[in-house]
């Protein structure tokens, strides 16, 4: 019985935190596939207004007509990248959580590999470096004493 | 000697850049509009709803379009200039009344007094998304081909008018002049 309880609180504090949670509270389509894909195009595009937050976590007016947007788009059966391209078309680049690649943005992309490069690079130098100073006097300064 | 210069020179490179990027605002989103063709639309009139303004009708003169609200504070910041502008005599300045209260906005130019040749009402704000307005007041700049020239973001001012609008508009009637 007290288990019965304890899981029935726990059961209900989980719907109250779901209730605080979601912002778009009014299920967008009966199709959980449909719905699934909207709740993900939503949570990588931004919202311009509140720049630091997705158009599924604001309720800014122009989220809430971004999500009406791309629930049109849905139901008129565009592809993802099909809203994607509408979005970037008006708002740019910006409007994307994950960014594409591209011309002007490569070198960012790139940085990480180039950063490993040039950290190789240095580290071989250096120890090369040191061994070829070891091995001019291989005894050390201290050769001449004993 | 290389031993210092190298980090000195990396040290100075990552001074510049962040010294750089502090400088940018980071609300200020470029459009990726400009350089293209301005989106389409063919809007009521704010005054008559029966009387339609459509871009096909501001073809072939520069015109200038502000994204306006009466709920929004900016707007009410940039109205004596958009005033002292339409004085000018420029070019058409069209509105763009951007998901507002018909009667609210009427009575805002009543009041204030109206800088507008024309205000498009845009209540559901599906031809906002297609201009990619994000935060009012914006106001873009259209050549006489159609092709978005300049996007002001935030209150417009007398000086970014005469120092970004106006050569812009003056290129654009000598381009066409040139064209015919």
């Amino acid at each position: 019985m007290k288990d019965l309880i304890r899981a029935l609180f726990l059961a209900l504090a989980f719907a109250a935190a779901n209730v605080a949670l979601a912002i778009d509270t009014e299920r967008a389509f009966d199709d959980p596939a449909l719905q699934s894909r909207y709740e993900n195009i939503n949570r990588e595009l931004r919202c311009l207004v509140c720049q630091n937050q997705t158009i599924a976590d604001s309720n800014a007016t122009l989220a809430q007509d971004l999500r009406h947007e791309v629930r049109g788009m849905l139901a008129a059966g565009k592809t993802d990248d099909e809203i994607r391209t509408f979005m970037i078309e008006r708002y740019g680049d910006f409007v994307l959580y994950r960014p594409r690649m591209t011309a002007g943005n490569f070198l960012l992309w790139a940085a990480p590999v180039l950063l490993l490069a040039f950290g190789a690079f240095a580290v071989v130098r250096v120890v090369r470096q040191r061994s070829a100073e070891s091995d001019i006097d291989p005894a050390g300064p201290e050769a001449g004493k004993s | 000697m290389l031993k210092f210069i190298v980090p000195l020179v990396m040290f100075v490179a990552l001074g510049a850049f962040l010294f750089v990027g502090l400088q940018r605002n980071p609300a200020y989103v470029p459009s990726p509009l400009i350089g293209k063709p301005a989106p389409e639309f063919s809007l009521p009139s704010l005054q008559d709803a029966a009387y339609p303004i459509s871009t096909k009708d501001l073809a072939g003169q520069p015109w200038v379009l502000n994204v306006w609200g009466t709920w929004c504070g900016g707007c009410r910041e940039e109205h004596d200039v958009l005033l002292a502008i339409a004085k000018q005599n420029a070019v058409p300045l069209i509105g763009l009344n951007w998901k507002d209260d018909n009667a609210a906005a009427q009575a805002w130019l009543r009041d204030l007094g109206n800088p507008y040749a024309a205000v498009a009402e845009d209540q559901v704000g599906r031809t906002a998304i297609d201009w990619g307005v994000y935060g009012a007041p914006e106001t873009f700049l259209i050549g006489p081909d159609g092709i978005v020239l300049y996007k002001h973001i935030a209150p417009m001012t007398l000086e970014v008018w005469a120092t970004e609008f106006l050569p812009r508009i003056e290129a654009a009637r000598n381009g066409q002049g040139s064209k015919t």
